[in-house]
């Protein structure tokens, strides 16, 4: 009975905020939907879509967060130096309330494998939640922008670097961290939300203590049977430097009280330095929050030859399929494939190519085996050419967006493939640890980026647009069934969620790689708001004005962006969008 | 043939053939660099304060460093790899850090400067690999970076690598100044 009420005032909570016209966190709910419940903005009237107002950053790098909403206030957070502005939004004008300055290490920017990014705050019960580049947690007052605490979880010396925006859970701040690229050994952390005090962590790599598998976890296929996989599916003691960190999205489902999150890839890249499946790199987890012990766990790319990693977003659905109605999980991965997971169980239920895939040959869907393309393993002294997806994937860090009314996954993504080659690298902390250069270029008869609708339940593509650069940025879906995403040109476009088909856009001054909201402002009327400013991995052609006549550059993104410089500039603006 | 124009003959060959034989010099017979008191300190733990690198910019001043020797430059170009500077900075195109073959240096392109940077780090990023990376691997990595950018002699500089080839060879590289970037 109790169970009960609480679990129905779980839910009722969930609901309010969704009611409220805020967006407190970076997609917007646990689920991970940024669905905007709001209904002012139409495709009937998206046209007239009109700038409310803008704001500088003034930060030059790329601008990938999330401006959360609540209590009346806007929090951005800029790259590094990771300043956080304050906006009362209950005024017209951008009024800013506070900025807080969190004096991050400089010395973290050159352990930022992707740009100095941040993907944005958290807000809980008063409070606002960010991690800094130097692996510093913080929570601000949400009122005066005051500092509660900070808590260190590493230091950049190591090559540690975090980017994530944190998710709040039950009173628990849940982050991960980032440098896999380094060597750096992977884990989520959850903190309390009142003291900074660390509750748990559970690591990517190691004995089954270190990944917290014990006696809470169910292995749902054979290959996730056995002691301190961890450990034995490495060459001796490589876990320790055995990557596993991305600090990707984290999802929670209140009623299961599981949460969801997906571990980076190995490190070294160059995957003949580490015989084995590598566990748990690239491996996606179901997690209880009060403890970070494991429930499910499946590895979508075994032994991950070409830095895919899990750590994209997770979102949790409910879907009917085969005559009833499932609690899904809808992963867009790296490596290709949409998954579609019971949550609960972590059974695997689908998945499906969304791009071209040559490394691979689809998944058993008995066994949930990726099935390898042996043509693309590396060799020594060998190019391996046409790897599709490359290794920024066929879909990044970039969010998709769900919406419940069309029942359609928009999924913003690439599509590149690269030449690649391995050399034997040695792991010095604080340095790359790759052993592998490779040269991305567009799939063949593609152009480099799409936006795409996926039907869950049909298992394809209902629509599919086509970019000119990579869609570095997330997807948004509102209730008047329109969907927004940025471009790295700089166009903020709106289409028909049913059709795809383009109902507004807005030319912004740099290119978007940020995360579009929509919320309630103070005036009753339904806000747009996104950053602008070119950068990420993608974008770091121009952010960090790298010589793309070095097509190895970015880590092998340079040569498929080398247009990009004569397309956009550097420079942070936050802008925000109203009917008129 | 006059002696004059014997005595201009020869001294047009030795001019040919002089930059050549530093190109393919070798020395055997030179002592490693004695270690100075400032490495000496760091490694007795006991850092002298001061402005760093000012004695490494005498010592390349002394000629303590050659950029005009192929062996030199092709063994910078190996460290290079060795030590993960391909890991941020590419083959001079860059990534996490700057690019290499441009014009653009944040803190100076002198062989002192690189090589001030490579041992001490730099605020922004740069990791200082004093103490990884002996000074004299450090001076021949200081050479290819410049190198890179086209600032070592195209005659010395190395050839195109056993690896994944990201642009140019580096014997074929020019400084991208800034009114040479794509528009």
């Amino acid at each position: 009975m109790r169970v009960a009420v609480l679990l129905s005032l779980g839910l009722v909570c969930s609901l309010a905020t969704a009611a409220t016209g805020d967006w407190p966190m970076a997609a917007h709910d646990h689920a991970g939907t940024r669905y905007s419940p709001l209904t002012e903005i139409t495709q009937a009237n998206v046209a007239r879509l009109t700038l409310a107002w803008s704001f500088s950053t003034g930060t030059s790098k790329g601008q990938e967060g999330a401006p959360i909403v609540a209590d009346g206030t806007m929090f951005v957070v800029t790259p590094f130096p990771d300043r956080v502005i304050a906006f009362d939004v209950t005024r017209p004008g951008a009024h800013v309330k506070w900025t807080f300055e969190p004096k991050p290490d400089p010395h973290a920017q050159g352990v930022a494998c992707c740009d100095v990014v941040n993907r944005g705050a958290a807000y809980d019960q008063g409070r606002v939640f960010l991690a800094t580049l130097d692996d510093q947690v913080l929570a601000l007052d949400a009122a005066s922008g005051k500092e509660l605490w900070r808590t260190s979880l590493g230091e950049a010396a190591s090559g540690q670097s975090i980017t994530a925006a944190p998710l709040v859970v039950k009173g628990k701040v849940v982050i991960g961290n980032d440098g896999a690229e380094f060597g750096v050994r992977g884990f989520i952390a959850a903190l309390d939300a009142a003291t900074g005090r660390e509750a748990w962590r559970a690591y990517s790599t190691g004995p089954d203590a270190d990944v917290r598998i014990g006696r809470a976890f169910v292995p749902v296929r054979e290959a996730e049977r056995g002691a301190d996989l961890g450990v034995s599916t490495w060459p001796p003691g490589a876990w320790q430097i055995g990557g596993g960190a991305e600090g990707g999205w984290i999802s929670y489902d209140p009623q299961l009280d599981l949460l969801y999150h997906g571990t980076g890839g190995p490190a070294p890249r160059n995957a003949l330095q580490r015989a084995g499946d590598n566990k748990w790199t690239a491996t996606l987890f179901a997690r209880r929050p009060d403890s970070g012990d494991a429930v499910w766990a499946y590895q979508l790319t075994p032994h991950d030859r070409h830095g895919y990693g899990a750590g994209n977003e997770s979102v949790l659905v409910d879907l009917p399929l085969h005559g009833r109605d499932r609690k899904v999980l809808l992963h867009a991965d790296r490596n290709g494939y949409v998954y579609a997971m019971d949550r609960a169980s972590g059974e695997l239920l689908s998945a499906d190519p969304f791009v071209a895939v040559t490394t691979s040959h689809g998944v058993d869907a008995a066994t949930g085996a990726l099935r390898d393309d042996k043509s693309k393993d590396p060799q020594l002294s060998r190019l391996v050419r046409e790897v599709c997806p490359a290794s920024a994937g066929a879909k990044n860090w970039q969010p998709a967006a769900w919406s419940p009314r069309t029942r359609l996954l928009y999924v913003p993504h690439q599509n590149l493939c690269e030449d690649t080659a391995v050399f034997e690298t040695s792991h010095i902390a604080g340095t790359p640890y790759l052993g592998a250069e490779s040269k991305m270029h567009a799939a063949p008869g593609e152009p480099l980026g799409g936006f795409f609708a996926w039907d869950p339940v049909a298992r394809r593509k209902a629509w599919s647009l086509r970019e000119r650069f990579p869609v570095w940025g997330g997807a948004l879906a509102t209730a008047g069934d329109v969907v927004f995403y940025g471009t790295m040109d700089g166009w903020l476009k709106a289409v028909d969620a049913l059709h795809g088909r383009e109902l507004w856009k807005f030319k912004a001054a740099s290119g978007i790689v940020g995360q579009p909201v929509s919320y309630l402002g103070g005036d009753g009327h339904q806000y747009v708001a996104v950053l602008a400013g070119v950068g990420g991995w993608a974008g770091l052609v121009v952010s960090n004005d790298l010589d793309t006549r070095d097509a190895t550059a970015a880590r092998g993104f340079a040569g498929a962006m080398k247009d990009l410089p004569s397309a956009t500039n550097r420079g942070g603006m936050l802008y925000v969008f109203r009917l008129p | 043939m006059s002696s004059a124009c014997r005595s201009a003959a020869a001294a047009l060959l030795l001019a040919v053939a002089l930059p050549g034989c530093e190109r393919e010099a070798r020395r055997f017979d030179r002592m490693p660099t004695p270690p100075d008191e400032r490495a000496q300190a760091d490694a007795l733990g006991a850092r002298p304060a001061g402005p760093p690198g000012r004695g490494m910019r005498e010592r390349a001043a002394a000629g303590d460093y050659r950029e005009d020797n192929a062996y030199l430059l092709s063994q910078g170009k190996m460290y290079y790899r060795w030590f993960n500077c391909v890991g941020c900075h590419a083959q001079g195109g860059g990534g996490s850090g700057p690019a290499l073959s441009d014009a653009s240096w944040a803190y100076g392109h002198s062989p002192g400067d690189i090589f001030t940077t490579i041992m001490d780090g730099r605020p922004n990023g740069m990791p200082s690999f004093r103490g990884r990376i002996p000074e004299e691997q450090a001076w021949e990595i200081a050479a290819y970076v410049r190198s890179l950018s086209g600032l070592a002699p195209g005659d010395a500089a190395t050839n195109r690598g056993d690896v994944l080839s990201g642009g140019q060879p580096e014997y074929l590289r020019e400084p991208l100044r800034p009114q040479d970037k794509p528009k």
